[in-house]
């Protein structure tokens, strides 16, 4: 079962490389694995019918209990013979219609063969998630093959409302599903009916199944999707939206019967929509003027009378769904068949237009006369079976199922009579019209004629599938000796049956012959309900944004920071007591450090100019450094104060290219209100971090293991740089990914205004050729001088950090600031003779050796990040201890070399075109 | 545990600062509250991982009298995140001044335009209107 569903997927992937060379003949390839499928089914059937039908399971998160089942018993036979042969059959259709209609054939053979994969899984799935996304899956081929190529407004409008209103059901169902399945205590579909859960939740939750049922098989009020979607080619039509994919709400209702069908709720909900819908469609059936439309409402017509059928609950109202449902998918897409044929060879599909047709091609007149007859209900068609057994269900019983046979008999003349209009429409000669003359195409003739033997020939041989449908209908209550056959004996059920072939007949006869119009009034419109929710939603939508977003920065940063204060804030006072215990200052160092702080602080807000403001948030950052000195963290301190020199150096290059001080466009309002909030968030986290450092009452654990671990398991002794390149390295991964990206991220965006890309090479800066009193000869000679004692130094950084101060971050942060002095003093140029490597592959050989480590253990069988020691014994240095997160700390130093780097190349070199330049070329470009 | 009052009022001043900066209308002035909120987290972490001590070296002190390792770990992949948001932010206004002239944000055009309109006869895909004579 598997193996077929998976087969489906890679036939379609295979698709696309045979169109170019194979054209519309790839259809009669994809239609290969549903005729294989079919004949597996049908070989495996004793299986299916038999007391312990197969099952298939693929565990694929055991941990949750989740796995993909499949069970394939007589009612996911039956389907996949529709699903699985009709579906052959279309696609071998579909081959002899891209003749005519060539648009997008690569395209919809591929989303068909999907379709087909995804409804086959539908049938078969026995878990509600399988049976979900098989269900999604069916949805969104739908959307894609209605939508077409997207370029149609009425194609795109009529995809996006299939997509709507039947993903919204299916997300009633989803919820419903699992409600039933908890209550059930079980996610196996067979599970849950064989429990049958009861109870008030289950009521609610089969409500929401039902909703995803009738929106998926276009039932009252949402049946509206199904005749738009008649803007797809028609194979399409014929396949998803007559004989399988809308089949999916009557299966499920079928699935559900033996388990729910007694439930009221459920009989209520399907034959009261159900029979509501056989009649609205019948009746907008025989007002419509376009055949495909005309089938269309018919399906709907009929998909109601199966959810009857198979909501009914009792087996004989079974065997006739069962009967209906075969009987359906074959004369529904024969029909549709001959549409498309008349369609491409007649030129039309108005039955006001089409004249004639009948006797310039009488063999596509009586190949479409039979599945017409089985969908009207005659002898010996399997169509016939199926009305008199469906009748024979509903004849003995209360007031309801009285009820219920009444409305099934007006519908059933509402069929008679629009079958009758059809093939009237389609075939007679109307005087007035001129006669069409469509071309003789036996291909055409060949693939219809398929399907109306096969309704032909089932109707005499309806009991030769009684053990198919037996084996469905047996699991529910009623008449056990009930067989299914084509003739039962002169009884009510002929009567009816005659009954409404001459009512049926006779509705035709009355019917005008060039109608419009309805007989139900505008207001009960659904369409109109439906463009009414998707109105009233976008007004809603409108009106909530325009409400709640004011498009302003401060302003949402100002509710953000207010809410972050107050909620919380509240509920901390309320509940969390002030600590009593405080102190001034751990070391006095603390108070002249603050009060620098606070100084430079207040310098930064009043700053008019920008470079000052940028000098004062540069010694805020230092002044910080040195707190962390004092808190005994030196490896922070060295990071903060190389980081924040780097900072500054970054804000200078950027600041060359804005005005000194800042501008000021348009009133700025509300400073106090801003001073205001901005006090109150950052007083509540002050008291947050006061609250946290009070609850501290002892070190913990991690911490204290970290200390003792360190020199055994990572083989360093500076505790910080054990954790950072072995206990928490992921960190380190993720750290250094988002430093790969942001500084890939700042060039692009940098150089994205510039035409062509500024090596190290390529850019020889004239503003750097100045002349000699202009340069810093001092300058230049210590920067030559310092620079290499830079790199020995990062080099030193870099190797002692695993015991000393240092690590792969000071260590290339030293590095890139010795290329930045470089850089001051002679430019790219200078840059270029020292550096001859792209700046981008240094990053990503960094991101590579981490990412290297990283994953290496995992060939040992080690998880990831475990890391080796060995030790070397050198001549001279003596015994050398070499743990391989060393490489962590060199990956971090390549990569990070190699962002400063790339940062000079852009942030520095490339800031030379000049700002005109840019904005006109912006401006041309918009 | 007694609280540190001093690196208290730090962090209040800190994170103030860093709150009225970030809602500025200049990008420059919210780079530079990013970055002075970056000081505070980082500060912040030390405070709550406890009172200052000895560098944290394995073997050389006895463990109470070491300074808590993980804040510091955290912090210093911190500081080195806070620089790479830093250097992003400043390409953008960069970007912004390049197009624009200015690094000013202005308020969002689309968000005024819903707010001034919010009944905007924009009609939605889904709606079918041109087929207006048919009943399904």
């Amino acid at each position: 079962m598997l193996i077929a569903i998976v087969g489906h997927f890679l036939l379609a992937a295979l698709l696309p490389v045979l169109v170019p060379r194979y054209g519309r003949a790839v259809f009669a390839v994809g239609a290969l694995v549903p005729a294989a499928t079919l004949a597996v089914a049908l070989s495996a059937a004793p299986r299916a019918l038999s007391e312990a039908p197969p099952v298939e399971t693929v565990s694929w998160a055991p941990e949750l209990g989740l796995e993909v089942a499949l069970r394939f018993d007589a009612l996911g036979l039956a389907m996949t013979v529709l699903v699985s042969g009709i579906g052959a059959v279309a696609l071998l259709y579909y081959a002899c219609y891209a003749a005519y209609e060539r648009a997008g054939i690569g395209r919809n053979a591929v989303l068909l063969v999907v379709f087909a994969g995804a409804m086959l899984g539908l049938v078969l799935a026995d878990d509600i998630f399988g049976l979900y996304v098989f269900w999604e899956l069916t949805t969104l081929c739908s959307f894609l093959l209605i939508g077409g190529d997207g370029v149609g407004a009425a194609e795109r409008r009529s995809a996006l409302q299939a997509l709507l209103v039947t993903t919204v059901g299916s997300l009633a169902m989803l919820l419903g599903l699992i409600t039933l399945g908890s209550a059930a205590g079980s996610f196996r579909i067979s599970e849950i009916v064989a429990a049958g859960p009861a109870g008030p939740l289950t009521g609610v939750a089969l409500v929401l199944v039902l909703i995803g049922a009738l929106t998926k098989s276009a039932q009252l009020p949402f049946h509206p999707w199904l005749p738009a979607a008649m803007v797809a080619p028609t194979p399409i039509s014929a396949y998803l939206h007559a004989a399988a994919m809308v089949k999916a709400g009557v299966y499920l209702v079928a699935r559900l019967a033996p388990g729910f069908g007694d439930v009221g709720v459920f009989q209520v909900m399907v034959l009261g929509f159900g029979l509501a819908t056989m009649l609205v469609g019948g009746m907008r059936a025989l007002f419509a003027q376009d055949l495909k439309k005309l089938l269309a409402h018919g399906t709907v017509s009929q998909l109601g009378f199966l959810f009857v059928l198979f909501g009914a609950g009792t087996r004989t109202a079974a065997i006739a769904g069962m009967v209906m449902l075969l009987a359906h998918g074959l004369f529904k897409a024969p029909l549709f068949f001959t549409v498309g044929v008349l369609d491409k060879l007649a030129g039309s599909r108005e039955m006001t237009e089409l004249s004639g047709a009948g006797r310039r091609w009488p063999a596509l007149a009586v190949v479409t006369a039979l599945p017409a007859a089985s969908m009207a209900g005659l002898p010996p068609l399997l169509g016939f079976a199926g009305k008199e057994t469906s009748f024979e269900a509903f004849l003995s019983g209360g007031v309801t199922a009285t009820a219920v046979l009444i409305g099934l008999v007006t519908g059933s003349a509402l069929t008679v009579a629009y079958t009758a209009r059809f093939l009237w429409g389609a075939f007679a000669a109307k005087p007035g019209v001129a006669p069409v003359r469509p071309p003789r195409h036996a291909g055409f003739l060949l693939v219809i004629a398929v399907l109306a033997l096969a309704g032909l020939l089932l109707g005499p041989l309806v009991s030769a599938l009684s053990p198919l449908i037996t084996g469905y209908a047996d699991a529910l209550p009623g008449d056990p000796s009930y067989e299914p056959a084509l003739w039962h004996g002169f009884g009510v059920p002929v009567l009816l049956s005659a009954g409404v072939l001459a009512a049926g007949y006779v509705l035709h006869r009355v019917m005008p012959r060039r109608p419009g119009g309805s007989l139900l009034p505008g207001w009960l419109d659904a369409q109109r309900g439906y463009e009414r929710a998707v109105h009233g939603t976008d007004v809603l939508a409108r009106r909530v944004t325009g409400g709640t977003q004011s498009g302003s920065l401060p302003v949402y940063l100002g509710v953000i920071l207010l809410v972050f204060a107050v909620v919380p804030g509240v509920t901390l006072l309320a509940y969390g007591g002030v600590p009593d215990a405080f102190r001034g200052w751990d070391n006095w160092l603390q108070v002249p450090l603050t009060v620098l702080v606070v100084l430079a602080a207040i310098g930064v807000l009043a700053a008019k100019r920008r470079l000052t403001a940028v000098l004062l948030a540069g010694a805020i950052g230092y002044a910080i450094g040195a707190l962390f000195v004092v808190h005994g963290a030196p490896d922070l301190a060295l990071a903060q104060f190389l980081v924040e020199t780097l900072t500054l150096i970054v804000f200078v290059f950027v600041l060359r290219r804005f005005p000194a001080t800042f501008q000021q466009r348009g009133g700025h309002g509300f400073r106090n209100l801003k001073a205001a909030v901005a006090i109150g968030a950052g007083c509540f986290v002050a008291f947050c971090a006061l609250l946290f450092s009070s609850l501290r009452t002892a070190d913990p654990v991690a911490s204290q293991q970290y200390a003792t671990r360190a020199k055994a398991d990572a083989g360093a002794s500076n505790v910080v740089n054990a954790i950072l390149v072995d206990f928490r390295a992921f960190d380190t991964l993720g750290e250094i990914a988002v430093l790969a990206v942001a500084v890939t991220g700042a060039a692009t965006l940098i150089l994205i205004s510039q035409r062509t890309v500024h090596h190290f090479e390529a850019s020889d800066e004239p503003d750097r050729e100045r002349p000699a009193w202009q340069h810093a000869l001092v300058l230049d000679v210590f920067a030559r001088a310092l620079f290499p004692t830079m790199l020995l130094f990062s080099v030193y950084l870099l190797f002692a950090g695993h015991d000393h101060l240092g690590g792969g971050f000071p260590a290339g942060l030293v590095a890139g600031l010795g290329f930045v002095l470089r850089y001051l003093v002679g430019g790219s140029t200078e840059l270029s003779s020292v550096v001859r490597v792209p700046p981008l592959a240094l990053v990503g050989a960094g991101l590579g050796i981490v990412a290297v480590i990283a994953v290496a253990p995992v060939a040992f069988g080690y998880p990831v990040f475990t890391s080796a020691t060995a030790s070397l014994s050198v001549p001279l240095l003596g015994e050398l201890e070499l743990a391989s997160n060393l490489a962590v700390d060199v990956g971090v130093y390549v990569l990070i070399v190699g962002g400063v780097l790339d940062l000079l190349r852009t942030l520095g070199a490339s800031l030379r075109p000049s700002e005109a330049d840019i904005v006109v070329e912006a401006g041309e470009r918009r | 545990m007694t609280i540190n009052l001093t690196l208290i009022v730090l962090l209040a001043v800190v994170y103030s600062t860093g709150f009225y900066l970030l809602m500025q209308r200049s990008l420059m002035r919210i780079v530079l509250g990013v970055v002075l909120l970056g000081h505070g987290a980082n500060l912040f972490l030390q405070a709550a991982g406890g009172p200052p001590g000895e560098p944290p070296k394995a073997g050389g002190s006895v463990l109470g009298a070491l300074s808590d390792p993980l804040p510091q770990a955290m912090a210093l992949t911190a500081i080195v995140i806070t620089f790479a948001v830093t250097t992003f932010l400043l390409a953008l206004a960069y970007r912004s001044h390049a197009l624009l002239g200015h690094d000013e944000v202005s308020d969002d055009v689309e968000d005024q335009r819903i707010r001034q309109h919010p009944e905007a006869e924009q009609e939605s895909q889904a709606v079918v209107s041109d087929e207006p004579g048919e009943h399904v």
